[in-house]
């Protein structure tokens, strides 16, 4: 377990390395547990105020863009591909290679959140913010049957999707900032085979977020959508 | 012969304390054990800023009328009270002063997981504590320690948002100091320390950590909804909306049910230690305290609504969270059972640690009992938002935790400072501190079942003599407390020095210095023996040795 | 103490297909919400949502690699106590216009 000239990345108070990562690891685990239970505070209200009152979140859900929230998920999905590939990068010590991943990640990202901009401005544009220029006269499309809701349910519903799309935005913003922060770290060769631990765990962050808005797609996007 | 205290001739080693004198070298410190000092210090001031609005209440209602201040100004005392109580004191106190300290030496490690986190807890605590001071000063925050919405998000105009940062900021200290603790204790016990051989007070912290990784981001979030009411109208709890207040309160007490199991577990874990050394006795039913403080982790997180008896949920769901509410109380009953079992032949000693260990397990029980009267639907209705509660749960907080964090500090003060803090003044503040304590809250038990409600400012004149009780009460408790700071901050320099082990106590924190070099031990060791073991600790004089 | 975890070796190809095989069931989300299933339209969606989140935490987080389950115990533990929070406040919710 031990290397013969230690790596410098190694902290003291460790024993060795492998006690070092498997710390870090999981202390993120463990960080990531903090994150699933602060967005379940949201996914909690929202469960409960859908049970309550679902054709305003129907109708509300009717607004937003199914094909913008896939494209979102598939952006996603592909973006948690190149972080894995770029783990599997810095494993094998491929070091342009790793760059180029997570600069691809970043990318996607910042597509995700272009696209997520878009569908924010569409909804300004159509006063479905919540607050004092919320208005909302569309009705809830039940199989041919138009159902009007009150407009203070459907409220509820854009706050919901605010509050709970906009903290997964901040949570993208910070993982696309770690990223091009751990780009250019490694660029700068701070990584190789024997530690390449902060890239790691910068991943398992990205994968949470991830599943996050695995969830949040089809409970937001997807209501009642059949007609 | 052994003894307590070595010649002061003796010139002092290099040591956590003295390796280092600049400010840079504290405030920038990443050693476990100056990051418990830090702590100890802004805690102890944040604990005299709750007294003071302590204080202010118990002047307030020495008189039925409402006469010293407005009924708007009370109301932000009783908050001010319990949320730098609750959030700046109670929550942090036992881990981060006695667990950061002790956790690393305990487990023979250097360190803990991540110093620099440890560190960063430390300043987020601090940036929450300017917060909360900000607020204090410049006009305070009027809903209850609770911010029940509406009032909170929508009615009231006092500093919501900012009190709201300030607990956020120190839920995320209290977050990475749990953290810390699980992934030290998992990874960096010493060589042949199993999990079974743990001391009682790690496994407490442990569960304790549990608590605070699960629950405190639940009430983050809850702040974060209230701040975004407040200030985008994302109107997530606005009843005009069609929003539920009791929404807020289900996702409030969520983790503010639990935060009473942050507050006691180190504490009862603290009990462990003392209860062990000062009986000279392998703590009775080891397995059986140690998994009780996993299920009080557990089964805490289920039985939250029971602050919501009547606040308007369903009878169904009343009689569901009393049920489970009976559950919880029964692996703490396993603990004070099991502790009183140890005492049972046992070589009892009555050094100042032992004197508050007495005095948690006689003020806990009656505190724990007292929820179980809560628990009972019938029961609640009639005394919940009584002074009934408030003694509840002061019995438990007061009497518990501080208690236990009181005899946490006595025992480990010479290994943390190198001194003996003066014996007789300690026992004497030990006195005032359980007189006052029980002069201050019992009548509040009556107060409340007679119906005085809480967060009231004036009240009824026939309840006057119990009130006057307890504010006489609290005068002989705040000497009980005063005289602490007085004679540890004495011991600093007056106090005899303090051999490595001056209470021939079990664990690995006995086996180096007082106070312990900066990586705690001189080599790693190596753990062969059991936890409390004391039949193979000699021990020449059967009563603990006292500082002269 | 510190115990060895296994490194990902997988291919390139298996996570590429792992990646493929989401977008699939992303597409199977969508597909499904047009179709009329009644009460079990957020069932299948939030059941194919499930098993893409288990397939995340399994193979791109490399909880199925590690030799000590420790990480899964507790990402699994954080979805459980997530799990109280939600039948428990529904318990109320649910409830509440029962006589």
């Amino acid at each position: 377990m031990e290397h013969e000239a230690h790596n410098p990345a190694l902290l003291h108070h460790f024993v060795d390395a492998q006690q070092q990562k498997n710390a870090a690891s999981l202390g993120m685990w463990l960080f990531l547990v903090t994150e699933i239970m602060f967005f379940g505070g949201m996914f909690c209200a929202y469960l409960v105020y859908r049970l309550k009152y679902f054709n305003a979140f129907a109708a509300g859900s009717q607004q937003l863009s199914i094909a913008l929230g896939a494209t979102n998920t598939a952006v996603l999905i592909i973006s948690s591909v190149t972080v894995v590939l770029a783990v599997k990068a810095a494993e094998a010590g491929k070091r342009k290679v790793l760059v180029g991943y997570l600069a691809v990640t970043v990318l996607l990202g910042l597509t995700f959140l272009g696209i997520k901009g878009f569908e924010y401005r569409e909804k300004f544009e159509r006063h479905h913010v919540p607050g004092p220029t919320f208005q909302f006269t569309d009705t809830f499309d039940d199989n041919g049957r138009q159902i009007p809701v009150d407009s203070n349910e459907a409220q509820l519903f854009f706050s919901l999707y605010f509050a709970m799309t906009g903290m997964h935005a901040l949570h993208m913003i910070i993982g696309c900032g770690l990223f091009s922060v751990l780009a250019v770290l490694a660029w700068r060769g701070h990584y190789s085979p024997g530690y390449f631990t902060p890239i790691e765990n910068a991943g398992l962050y990205w994968h949470l977020v991830d599943i996050i808005w695995i969830y949040l797609f089809p409970l937001l996007y997807l209501i009642s959508r059949h007609s | 012969m052994a003894s307590a205290v070595i010649p002061a001739n003796q010139a002092p080693k290099l040591n956590y304390l003295n390796n280092g004198h600049s400010l840079r070298s504290w405030l920038l410190t990443t050693d476990h054990k100056r990051i418990a000092v830090l702590y100890l210090i802004s805690v102890t001031t944040f604990f005299f800023f709750g007294g003071f609005f302590a204080m202010l209440i118990r002047l307030e209602l020495l008189t039925p009328q409402g006469d010293l201040m407005q009924a708007d100004t009370y109301n932000k005392v009783f908050t001010m009270h319990g949320m730098i109580m609750v959030f700046f004191f109670l929550i942090p106190v036992v881990p981060a002063v006695l667990g950061n300290f002790l956790i690393p030496i305990m487990i023979g490690a250097k360190d803990l997981a991540f110093p620099r986190i440890n560190l960063l807890s430390w300043y987020l605590y601090i940036i929450g504590g300017i917060l909360i001071t900000h607020v204090m000063l410049t006009g305070g925050v009027d809903t209850g320690w609770t911010f029940y919405s509406p009032f909170s998000t929508e009615y009231t105009n006092t500093k919501i948002v900012e009190a709201g940062l300030a607990v956020f900021i120190a839920g995320f200290s209290s977050i990475f100091t749990g953290l810390n603790f699980i992934v030290t204790i998992h990874r960096m016990r010493a060589p042949g320390l199993t999990w079974s051989r743990l001391p009682l007070f790690i496994w407490a912290n442990y569960a304790t950590s549990l608590i605070m990784i699960l629950g405190t981001p639940v009430v983050a979030i809850t702040i974060v909804l209230v701040a975004v009411e407040r200030l985008f109208h994302l109107g997530i709890f606005d009843p005009r909306l069609g929003g539920d207040p009791l929404l807020f309160q289900h996702l409030f007490w969520f983790y503010s049910h639990p935060a009473v199991y942050i507050m006691i577990l180190p504490s009862m874990g603290v009990i462990s230690e003392l209860i062990g050394c000062f009986s000279r006795k392998r703590i009775f039913g080891y397995k059986f305290v140690a998994l009780s403080s996993i299920a009080i982790a557990v089964i805490g997180f289920l039985v939250w609504a029971h602050h919501m008896f009547v606040a308007g949920i369903s009878l169904y769901a009343a009689m569901i969270f009393s049920f489970l509410t009976f559950f919880v109380g029964v692996p703490s009953a396993v603990k004070v059972f099991n502790w009183t079992a140890t005492l049972y032949k046992g070589s009892i000693s009555y050094a100042t640690p032992m004197l508050y260990a007495f005095g948690f397990i006689g003020l806990f029980t009656i505190g724990g009992l007292t929820g179980l009267f809560l628990a009972t639907l019938g029961i609640d209705v009639h005394v919940t938002d009584t002074y009934f509660v408030v003694a509840h749960f002061h019995y438990v907080m007061v009497g518990g935790v501080l208690m236990g964090y009181l005899g946490g500090l006595h025992f480990w003060w010479p290994k943390i400072s190198g001194r003996m803090y003066p014996e007789g003044w300690a026992k004497l503040s030990a006195l005032f501190v359980f007189v006052g304590f029980n002069l201050t809250f019992f009548p509040q038990f009556i107060l409340g079942y007679v119906g005085m409600p809480r967060r009231y400012w004036q009240y009824p004149p026939e309840f006057q003599v119990l009130n006057v009780l307890s504010t006489a009460g609290a005068s002989v408790l705040a000497v009980g407390y005063l005289l602490p700071m007085i004679y540890f901050l004495w011991s600093l320099r007056y106090g005899p020095i303090a051999s490595d082990n001056p209470w021939h106590a079990a664990g690995l924190e006995w086996k180096t210095t007082s106070p312990p070099p900066t990586f705690n031990f001189e080599e790693t060791p190596v753990v062969t023996w059991e936890a409390y073991n004391y039949d193979e600790i000699p021990d020449k004089e059967l009563e603990a040795p006292v500082a002269r | 103490m510190s115990e060895h975890e296994e490194h990902t070796t997988h291919s390139q190809g298996f996570y590429i297909a792992i990646g493929v095989g989401l977008l699939i069931g992303t597409a199977t989300t969508v597909g499904a919400a047009f179709v009329n299933l009644g009460p079990f339209n957020p069932v299948v969606a939030l059941l194919i949502a499930t098993i893409k989140a288990i397939v995340v935490v399994l193979f791109f987080m490399h909880v199925k690699d590690a030799s000590e389950k420790l990480a899964g115990a507790v990402v699994l533990s954080g979805f459980f106590f997530l799990a109280i929070l939600i039948s428990l406040s529904l318990a109320d919710y649910l409830t509440r216009s029962w006589r």
